[in-house]
């Protein structure tokens, strides 16, 4: 099998990525840097000067923040469930992608709760949600959620990285400070691969696997519900739970093949990350586009046809107000990455990059009619309110932050990449496991 | 001494409530927040004179650096006022969109001219149907989604009915005002400078001074109520179209009748808004029949800025406001 290389051939590939930055990396460093940057300074102006520097108001209290909070804890879900299946089935091929799908779930998942962080009015209380947590309130199962995704996330991609960085230490050849050899040596705790070292570490590795998938479906209905409990027309639903984690895992899957594509190019990784992986994840993609659609429909149809006057008076403003972007978030994509990866002749890398693209704009632009239509049409519709507070549109302020969360999505990535492989060379150069043996449906053993 | 003043307030609250019934007579006082302060002794003079009512009934001439509402403390106002539980009828007949309560509930709470407790909607409910007049302040629900969805217990029912909410507390997540489905709260985007003027100590029955970066919402004024006093909206309404009360004792009063509950609800049909919703609010609505003027005189009068906010009301459309 070419894929498994030696081990040493491997590091000596990939050791160039660690050792140095190149030039064109350092200007794309500062770049996100500098974005970063007006990010905090946007901040700055909202801490100093208030909520009132956002486009939010009494009738939209949030705003494009939660979006964005929805949509990289999505990403995050995505990559755990994504890098968990991809791991419990043992399949050949996922092999140079797991550890992308391993960082997306981490990053995405340390930026994410930063966004509903902005939405809140007094940051210096943040504490009270500790110290007066009530458990009936939807926020407190989100708190309790999402911090025990974040350390399951933690542990899994900690667990999977663990002999890259046994590898990464031993590698005597590899050129960087001392500080960091040591640090590669703390952080392997000793591990020298012994078949005992290894069989335990695979057993705890499918564990965290099977359990990063079901606290990531877990935690994100909990998200889906902080909308459906309420009584809001177009909120109140039951499907939002299972919607929003399909919703997630499709756009994560977009971002997924956007990664690969981007670190093929940057690394050039074209010997491992090849046309057979972007079809495979463009498979991924399609039957998730086709679960997406259905839900997204029933959702709507439901809505639409029973025509209670306030989910009809949301559908309105959805096929005015907000015509080209519902008909591109729910047609457009959904369609293309059907057109592009269900017909053969159009499965290049290229296409599938581009339909993987649209799908996460489309999908980031979903949310945001979730979100912000439902507010603006309200039971009692917006009356005796100045007009500047009947519709929403987000302020530089909150672009800037959400420009600066991409930035940061961007920089972590990469420097990750620069710390450990985004290749695994330990799967890689394992040889074939006989997937009768191992596969998911003879892991009973692997997970007493 | 304070907690003396405190029972002395509710037990003559009581008695006014229960003998004449509540009394609506901000006219008398200089600036009606004043009504049922207390002197406070120990602060130097400041020269300025004004009229206060005490708590006995009299009036009485005292410096103005002297005065105090009698505002409980945040943990006090999260017990109700005892054996209470308060309800209010507005009769949309009445109602031509005067904003008096606008205008004295935003005065009494201290609020910026961006933030109303009270709004007056303009509803027609079908194209065919008769627009309305509708003063919204917050229900008080009995099944407060605000209240179950508060993830820091800042927003809460007592047990004389009434929702408030307390801004020490609040983190500002906003969940209570997505929770809510009657577009009930409002928020405090910045720090007002409105926020200021108010020197008294905070407390939730006041809500006053208002925080930036928490939520607010009406708050059936308790601290007038503790006094036997009838909130700013029902006080000041010319048209005696807010009624409060209290349901046990069944009685209802505008300042200028005292009615039985029940009997106003049997004869006029009362209901209360959404009531399809399961939020049980203890405000209801009098149908406005037999009108004794033209609704759209409500529009007489107002402020441009004030009647470009009916813009968007089927009844604006159809007559380009
Ligand atoms: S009207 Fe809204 S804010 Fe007032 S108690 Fe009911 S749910 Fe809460
Ligand atoms: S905004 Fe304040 S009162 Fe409302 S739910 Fe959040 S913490 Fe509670």
């Amino acid at each position: 099998m070419e894929q498994s290389a030696s081990k040493e051939a491997l590091l000596q590939k990939f050791a160039p990525q660690i050792e140095k930055t190149s030039f064109l990396a350092s200007i794309w460093i500062i770049f996100l840097l500098c974005i970063i940057g007006v990010g905090v300074y946007a901040f700055i102006c909202q801490v100093t000067q208030g909520h009132i520097v956002t486009g939010m108001r009494d009738n939209v209290v949030w705003g494009i923040y939660i979006v964005n909070f929805i949509f990289f804890m999505g990403m995050s879900y995505a990559g755990a469930i994504i890098s968990g299946a991809l791991h419990l089935f043992r399949t050949e091929w996922r092999k140079p992608i797991i550890r992308m799908a391993e960082y997306l779930a981490i990053i995405s998942l340390l930026i994410g709760p930063g966004y509903i962080l902005l939405c809140i009015g007094r940051l210096d209380r943040l504490y009270y949600l500790a110290l007066f947590g009530r458990i009936q309130s939807p926020i407190t199962w989100d708190v309790i959620a999402i911090s025990t995704d974040i350390f399951g996330c933690l542990i899994f991609l900690y667990l999977s990285i663990l002999r890259d960085i046994a590898n990464l230490r031993d590698f005597k050849e590899l050129k960087v400070p001392q500080w960091r050899k040591k640090l590669y040596s703390f952080l392997s705790l000793g591990y020298t691969g012994t078949p005992e070292q290894e069989k335990r570490l695979r057993r705890a590795t499918d564990i965290m696997a099977a359990m990063v998938i079901a606290i990531a479906i877990i935690v994100y209905s909990v998200l889906a519900w902080i909308f459906s409990v309420t009584l809001q027309p177009g909120w109140h639903s039951t499907i939002f739970g299972p919607y929003f984690v399909i919703a997630a895992v499709y756009s994560g899957t977009g971002v997924l093949i956007l990664t690969m594509y981007v670190f093929r190019k940057a690394y050039h990784l074209e010997h491992f990350v090849t046309r057979k992986h972007f079809v495979a994840m463009g498979v991924v993609m399609v039957v998730l586009a086709a679960l997406f659609g259905y839900f997204t429909f029933s959702d709507y149809l439901t809505k639409w046809y029973g025509s209670e006057k306030n989910d009809e008076s949301l559908i309105k403003i959805l096929f005015s107000q907000y015509y080209w972007s519902f008909i591109f978030s729910n047609y457009i994509g959904v369609l293309v990455p059907l057109l592009v990866v269900g017909i053969p002749k159009l499965r290049t890398i290229p296409n599938i990059t581009f339909s993987a693209l649209i799908v996460v704009v489309a999908l980031w632009f979903n949310r945001y009619l979730i979100v912000i239509p439902t507010l603006e049409s309200p039971y009692l519709p917006i009356q005796d309110s100045r007009p500047e507070y009947l519709l929403y549109s987000g302020t530089w302020v909150e672009y800037a932050l959400m420009a600066a969360g991409v930035a940061l999505f961007c920089l972590l990535f990469t420097l990750a990449s620069k710390f450990v492989p985004v290749i695994n060379v330990s799967e890689m150069s394992d040889a074939p496991r006989d997937q009768r043996e191992e596969g998911l449906f003879n892991t009973e053993e692997s997970l007493l | 001494m304070k907690e003396e003043n405190q029972k002395e307030n509710r037990k003559s609250s009581r008695r006014q409530f229960l003998k004449k019934g509540l009394i609506a007579g901000a006219g008398v006082v200089a600036g009606g927040s004043l009504i049922g302060a207390i002197v406070n002794k120990n602060k130097p003079d400041s020269g300025e004179k004004v009229t206060a009512l005490t708590t006995t009934g009299e009036l009485i001439e005292v410096d103005k650096a002297q005065i105090r509402s009698p505002r409980v403390s945040i943990s006090e106002s999260h017990n109700g006022i005892p054996g209470r539980k308060f309800v209010m009828v507005i009769d949309l007949a009445k109602c031509k969109n005067a904003r008096k309560c606008v205008d004295s509930c935003q005065k009494g709470h201290h609020l910026p001219k961006d933030q109303e407790f009270m709004k007056v909607y303009f509803l027609q409910d079908s194209d065919k149907s008769a627009p309305y007049w509708f003063p919204k302040p917050c229900f008080h629900c009995d099944n407060p989604l605000c209240v179950s969805v508060c993830p820091v217990g800042a927003t809460f029912k007592r047990s004389d009915g009434i929702v408030l909410i307390d801004t020490e507390r609040c983190i500002g997540c906003k969940f209570c005002m997505t929770g809510c489905p009657y577009s009930t709260r409002v928020f405090a985007w910045k720090e007002y400078p409105e926020f200021k003027e108010d020197k008294e100590q905070y407390s939730p029955e006041a809500s006053s001074p208002g925080k930036e970066g928490t939520v607010a919402k009406c708050d059936f004024c308790p601290d007038l109520v503790r006094i036997g006093k009838l909130p700013y909206c029902a006080q000041n309404c010319p048209m005696g179209v807010i009624y409060f009360g209290d349901i046990d004792e069944d009685t209802v009063t505008n300042g200028n009748e005292t009615l039985k509950f029940s009997e106003l609800i049997r004869d006029r049909a009362g209901y209360r808004y959404l009531e399809v919703l399961g939020t049980r609010p203890s405000v209801y609505y009098l149908p406005p029949v037999e009108r004794q003027f033209p609704v759209d005189s409500g529009f007489n009068g107002l402020e441009e800025s004030i009647k470009a906010r009916y813009k968007n009301t089927p009844y604006g459309k159809n007559h380009k406001l």
